[in-house]
């Protein structure tokens, strides 16, 4: 590593642990065998009704899990849902049963795929702003998280 | 209803569309006779509730080229997206689509009003029109557009939409000239657009 490059790490670093983010992972929560990255959502448009939830799950066990529901402070339910593209068409189904999240797997929710659905939106979803819902697992439990807003169209799949 | 028979429906559905597709395929080659172009044609003429008020005639769009995009407000996805991109790619775009037009036709007239459609719409580039058909045009206008649309119930008594998600591009002589997928690169997206503009 050059001399330049860990100043840069070691800056980062000191910056991260300054404003309070732990190294390696800046949005990251753990829930018994359960790792949750990154919770995001995109700004929705006004007067929309509904809004889109993405992240990943890990389970790190030895036994499957399942998301079988999850709440948001912003919308009168949330549902689970999988979006499909079949040809040009965008297919929409709920999954009642919720995911499962098999053991030593990681399932990504993200944009053209598996969602949380936002229905009944209390207020318009802004870019920059943070809301906060719960997900419960069928074995792991309940647990809090915060969604980070991207921009109208954004993509935060990829980071962590 | 378990999820096999909502499968099965679905199918059902999407062979029947198939079918009437590839009918109504064939019956226009035979309508039209072997010296007639056999050009596959989208769209169809339509006269429908504009979220500007009155109507929006194709008959009257000759002569500037312009998009329709099919979709719903309770979409959390899809819709946004392209809406969002498509308003991009217009300020992208300058001059060159400046009477350019793209209409935003509700596949949920149900939930979407005119009233509902204008306040959506107006999150984006004003060049972006929504029209809002009856139920009863909307049967006769998907056909046209090669559309698949159908309700999808949640279990909270709701339902969702499944519809076709590209974005067709008309000439200035108002003839099917293409077609913008879902998801494809912001400079396929462009050079579309731009072919289209300057053609």
């Amino acid at each position: 590593m050059s001399l330049f490059k860990q100043t840069v790490f070691a800056s980062a670093l000191t910056l991260a642990s300054a404003i309070g983010i732990a190294p390696g992972d800046a949005h990251e929560i753990k829930l018994g065998n359960i790792v949750i990255h990154h919770p995001w959502s995109r700004q929705s448009p006004r007067a929309a009704d509904v809004a889109a939830g993405y992240m990943t799950i890990a389970n790190t066990g030895k036994e499957d899990d399942r998301l079988v529901r999850a709440t948001s402070e912003i919308s009168a339910s949330a549902q689970i849902h999988d979006m499909r593209m079949a040809g040009d068409v965008m297919r929409m189904e709920e999954l009642p049963d919720g995911i499962v999240i098999p053991a030593g797997a990681t399932v990504k929710l993200r944009p053209k795929g598996l969602h949380i659905m936002f229905t009944g939106l209390r207020q318009q979803v802004m870019e920059g702003e943070e809301f906060s819902g719960t997900l419960t697992f069928e074995k792991a439990g309940t647990v809090s998280v915060n969604y980070e807003v991207a921009a109208p169209g954004g993509d935060m799949s990829d980071m962590h | 209803m378990k999820l096999k028979n909502k499968r099965a429906i679905l199918i059902a559905a999407v062979a029947s569309i198939l079918v009437a597709g590839a009918a109504a395929w064939f019956a226009d080659d035979l309508l039209r006779g072997p010296n007639q172009s056999s050009v596959f044609e989208i769209g169809g003429p339509f006269v429908l509730a504009s979220s500007r008020g009155g109507v929006v005639d194709s008959k009257k769009l000759a002569g500037k080229p312009y998009a329709v995009f099919f979709g719903f407000t309770h979409c959390p996805e899809v819709c946004p997206t392209t809406l969002y991109e498509m308003s991009n790619s217009l300020a992208a775009l300058g001059d060159v689509a400046k009477d350019f037009r793209v209409f935003f036709i509700t596949v949920d007239p149900e939930r979407d009003t005119l009233e509902a459609m204008k306040d959506y719409v107006a999150n984006f580039d004003p060049r972006i029109e929504a029209l809002v058909p009856t139920e009863d045009q909307l049967k006769q206008l998907a056909p046209d557009f090669r559309v698949y649309y159908a309700r999808v119930p949640t279990n909270d008594g709701g339902y969702t939409m499944d519809h076709t998600a590209s974005i067709f591009l008309f000439d200035s002589s108002g003839r099917f000239s293409g077609t913008i997928s879902y998801g494809e690169a912001a400079e396929m997206r462009q050079a579309k657009l731009r072919k289209l503009l300057l053609s």
